[in-house]
């Protein structure tokens, strides 16, 4: 067993967190305020590879691992929880059903170019009525001679309008509930699909959030993606990667709110001397960077096993993401604590980690969700 | 052309200076990174190579222990073509001039028609090694350059004067130090770091470049250190309250009998 990262994950950890410091922190906060998406964020990534990390470079991939996909969204969400997420839904929920999933010619006209960084991924799962129960999908797909008819709505799409590709699914038989949902694959600038409203949120707010409707949204046939009633099954693996980036995602907010609270405790003084030597504060630091060092292990674990193309991988990504985000959700809380009355301003980053955090434990599956998953795992 | 860059491997800038039980400087724990002004000729050379569309990009650095390779690496990931790492026992303890004698000899077997590197390390801030080595080589030099141009076997280089600009022109083979300011270093991209583990990174001994080894490390240095020692803590600094003529007048009474300065 051997803990320490390859000297590529290393040196792309520094490349990254070089990246994310001075490229996406400087403007993390404004952006946050005016809930303003930055293309040019991914535009960079795309640049330093890594809007394809983990996919082959035959598909304009740099053709490294889930490792470094973890590691990447890790320091992207340490300054930045809204760009990580961006990564995170691009590169599990755009691109990876995409890869596993695609023909050859769907790989070449829409993974390639999601993976070079020029086309942005997104994911059409949940709908109005169909959260946690992905099976009551109401979107319909009425094949018609050559092409699909998309009909309904999907919501809290990330990603959504700025995206170039969307995976979307719909029913093509509800008499048979979820195995009979299929997926496509949806081009910004289909006729008949256009984006709804926008949603205002807690956190996350530079993440592009907005409604899918399809209205007589016409398809070409060869855009499903898999056969006609896999999508269910190819929702669920996909979400089982994306819970690596979730995961990922939740212990970078972690790690970034346990820097800023380690520092300000050991330059904020009070009673003349700083708080980190009083008990009450270095107990809370000594908690944070246990549980986070816990979730780390548990996402690189996630990570690994699915770079190793083990079966039982979903049950470590479900695990990992919700120990991860609820790791989190704890440690922004008592970051904000440290810091007191400043940790509630604006001025300070912690209260937006800690409005990041909330998310993680809901998205890519609730915890409640993620604890179905790891119990039919284990009392299989 | 082909190009060689200089390259060190430095504290990282925000690291605390320790001294160990033996009064050395302690890297225990310490980020290592490639000397920030090092980057700047990494990225110079990459510029050149891609608008001259040939050439060969160098990195040439010395060191031992483990972690001696990752600024080569780093410049290999960045797009350099392969690096040279000067490692043995009998180079530690070189001083700026033994450090010049070992780069000259491994340089020299190098077909080179440019040499750059960082005008001087963020560690011991000498900017002397280049300098040493251009002599060494005997070729000429431009230092602290902002901006550099090359045409016709010549570079015309930009260097930073007091108030003002000094232009130089010197024929090739030279070797140019740089500023910040000659241009913006890129980030290693993925696929570059992928690349780099394939790249070639031939390490050298004192043998293996031929060296007379009192040239080099303690022996061939020409400073010996005696003693390393922490600049004293800052002492708190005293606020003078009041208006400021009164406070003025009593700041320089302090000067005078506290601070002895004046």
């Amino acid at each position: 067993m051997d803990f320490k990262l390859t000297e590529e994950q290393q040196m792309m950890r520094n490349m990254v967190r070089d990246f994310a410091e001075n490229e996406i922190a400087p403007t993390a906060a404004e952006r946050d305020e005016k809930e303003e998406f930055s293309r040019a964020s991914f535009d960079k990534m795309g640049e330093l590879g890594l809007a394809g990390i983990p996919f082959p470079e035959e598909y304009g991939g740099a053709g490294s691992d889930y490792i470094s996909y973890a590691i990447a969204v890790e320091e992207l969400s340490r300054v930045d929880g809204s760009t990580g997420v961006l990564l995170s839904a691009h590169i599990s929920l755009g691109a990876n059903p995409i890869y596993k999933f695609g023909t050859e010619e769907q790989k070449q006209k829409f993974l390639r170019p999601m993976a070079e960084g020029k086309k942005l991924g997104a994911f059409g799962l949940t709908e109005p009525s169909a959260g946690s129960d992905a099976g009551g999908t109401r979107t319909t797909a009425v094949l018609q001679g050559d092409h699909y008819v998309l009909n309904g709505s999907k919501v809290f799409i990330t990603n959504a309008k700025e995206a170039e590709i969307y995976v979307v699914f719909a029913s093509t038989d509800r008499s048979k509930k979820h195995k009979g949902i299929s997926a496509f694959i949806v081009e910004k600038g289909t006729p008949g699909f256009s984006f709804g409203k926008k949603e205002h949120k807690l956190g996350i707010r530079s993440s592009a959030t907005y409604e899918l409707v399809f209205e007589n949204c016409k398809l070409p046939r060869e855009n499903l993606l898999g056969k006609e009633g896999e999508g269910f099954k190819i929702a669920m693996a996909t979400l089982d990667g994306g819970r690596i980036g979730i995961a990922a995602q939740a212990l970078g907010i972690a790690q970034g709110a346990y820097e800023a609270a380690l520092n300000y405790a050991r330059t904020r003084v009070q009673f003349d001397q700083p708080i980190s030597t009083f008990q009450a504060i270095s107990f809370k630091l000594a908690d944070m960077a246990t549980e986070i060092e816990a979730a780390r292990l548990l996402v690189f674990q996630a990570a690994f096993m699915a770079d190793q193309h083990e079966p039982g991988y979903g049950k470590y990504s479900a695990m990992a993401k919700m120990y991860a985000s609820d790791v989190a959700m704890k440690a922004t809380t008592e970051a904000v604590q440290i810091f007191g009355g400043y940790g509630y301003t604006r001025e300070y980053p912690v209260e937006r980690m800690m409005r990041d955090a909330k998310i993680t434990q809901i998205y890519e599956g609730t915890n409640e969700i993620q604890r179905v998953v790891i119990g039919s795992y284990i009392l299989k | 052309m082909n190009i060689v860059v200089c390259v060190k491997q430095t504290f990282d800038t925000e690291a605390k200076i320790v001294l160990d039980a033996n009064g050395q400087i302690s890297s225990q724990g310490v980020n290592l990174i490639m000397n920030p002004y090092d980057e700047y000729a990494v990225e110079e050379a990459l510029r050149i190579k891609e608008k001259q569309g040939s050439g060969e990009v160098i990195v040439v650095g010395m060191g031992g222990g483990p972690k001696s390779q990752d600024a080569l690496r780093q410049a290999l990931a960045m797009g350099a073509d392969r690096a040279i790492l000067l490692t043995d026992a009998a180079f530690e303890g070189s001083d700026e001039y033994a450090a010049a004698n070992a780069l000259a000899k491994a340089i020299s077997g190098v077909q080179y028609d440019l040499i750059l590197a960082g005008w001087r390390a963020i560690d011991d801030g000498s900017a002397q090694v280049a300098s040493r080595l251009a002599e060494i080589l005997g070729i000429p030099q431009v230092t602290v350059v902002t901006r550099l141009e090359l045409a016709g076997g010549k570079a015309t280089a930009y260097r930073e004067i007091d108030g003002g600009v000094e232009v130089v022109e010197v024929s090739l083979p030279a070797v140019i130090t740089v500023q910040k300011g000659i241009n913006e270093p890129r980030y290693p991209s993925l696929q570059g770091i992928m690349k780099a583990r394939k790249k070639e990174l031939k390490q050298l001994s004192a043998q293996d470049l031929g060296i007379d080894t009192n040239l080099v490390g303690k022996s061939g240095a020409r400073v010996q250190p005696r003693k390393f020692y922490l600049p004293p803590a800052k002492a708190g600094a005293k606020i003078v309250p009041g208006e400021a003529p009164e406070a003025a007048a009593r700041l320089a009474q302090l000067l005078r009998s506290e601070a002895k300065v004046v």
